[in-house]
């Protein structure tokens, strides 16, 4: 059996607003090295950034004194990232968003995060700590034969 | 960290002769950006302002709560019988834009002229 190869690469973010950007710039770097199309990188690049602004104003709750761990493994193929805080983590699956409502006010215009981050990646799922804490979201987006 | 939003108005005249005010972003469009995009739009004076242009053309990041933004932008001009759209998008959030159902409210040009040319 060959042994699968996987680069990590770690980036600790304090749990401030605007900080995903830069957990959003590594993954589209790491991602422009493996050879993703442009098109993929700007997919990947809303997904991590809107997993952390979730992390940070949720799972953190904005405590400047709680960090947001993101860890990015470049495999042969395909690239994961997990993006981990000391929140419970989430027990329902995102639904999409429906424009009418939120147009009528019967939705909040807000809470679009989850499943931006569900359509734009080939895998999202959210992983609840067993403590009650430390829970992640774990994303993955994979090469396309065709453009590896 | 998240760059300022910059926005201002300019009134511009369709190919048909409407008058059409054009609010141009610049920076990030995020939760930040509540003045920049809701309080412009609200500045605007209801009674003349009823063809609206939303510019990104030099928006680089749009985020959810940025999205946010632009629906609440859009109920308040649907509730005062306004009609906008929007230009400057990049094929991302064209796409972004689309998944979430804004076009159903606004119709999304690449460009001015092309925008201009719908009204």
């Amino acid at each position: 059996m060959s042994e699968r190869k996987t680069t990590n690469v770690e980036v600790r973010l304090p749990s401030r607003m605007g900080f995903e950007k830069v957990a959003m710039s590594t993954a589209a770097s790491v991602a422009k090295l493996m050879g993703f199309r442009e098109d993929r990188i700007e997919d990947l690049k809303t997904a991590v950034a809107e997993a952390c602004i979730n992390a940070i104003e949720h799972g953190n709750r904005l405590n400047e004194k709680l960090s947001v761990g993101v860890i990015l493994a470049a495999g042969e193929d395909s690239l994961e990232v997990k993006v981990i805080d000391d929140g419970k983590g989430m027990h329902t699956q995102p639904a999409k968003p429906d424009i009418d409502r939120k147009m009528h006010g019967e939705e909040d215009p807000r809470g679009m995060g989850m499943f931006l981050i569900q359509a734009l990646v080939d895998e999202a799922e959210w992983v609840a700590g067993s403590d009650g804490k430390s829970s992640y979201v774990r994303l993955v987006i994979r090469l396309d034969k065709d453009q590896a | 960290m998240q760059s300022e939003t910059k926005s201002h108005v300019d009134q511009v005249t369709s190919p048909a002769g409407h008058p059409v005010t054009v609010l141009r972003f610049e920076g990030d469009i995020a939760s930040t950006s509540k003045d920049a995009v809701l309080g412009t739009y609200q500045a605007l004076p209801k009674a003349t302002a009823k063809l609206i242009l939303l510019d990104f053309t030099k928006v680089d990041y749009i985020n959810s709560s940025g999205i946010a933004l632009v629906i609440q932008l859009l109920i308040e001009a649907s509730n005062s019988g306004q009609k906008v759209a929007a230009f400057g998008l990049s094929a991302h959030f064209t796409k972004v834009f689309t998944m979430v159902g804004i076009t159903k409210y606004a119709g999304l040009f690449p460009d001015q002229t092309a925008a201009l040319a719908a009204l």
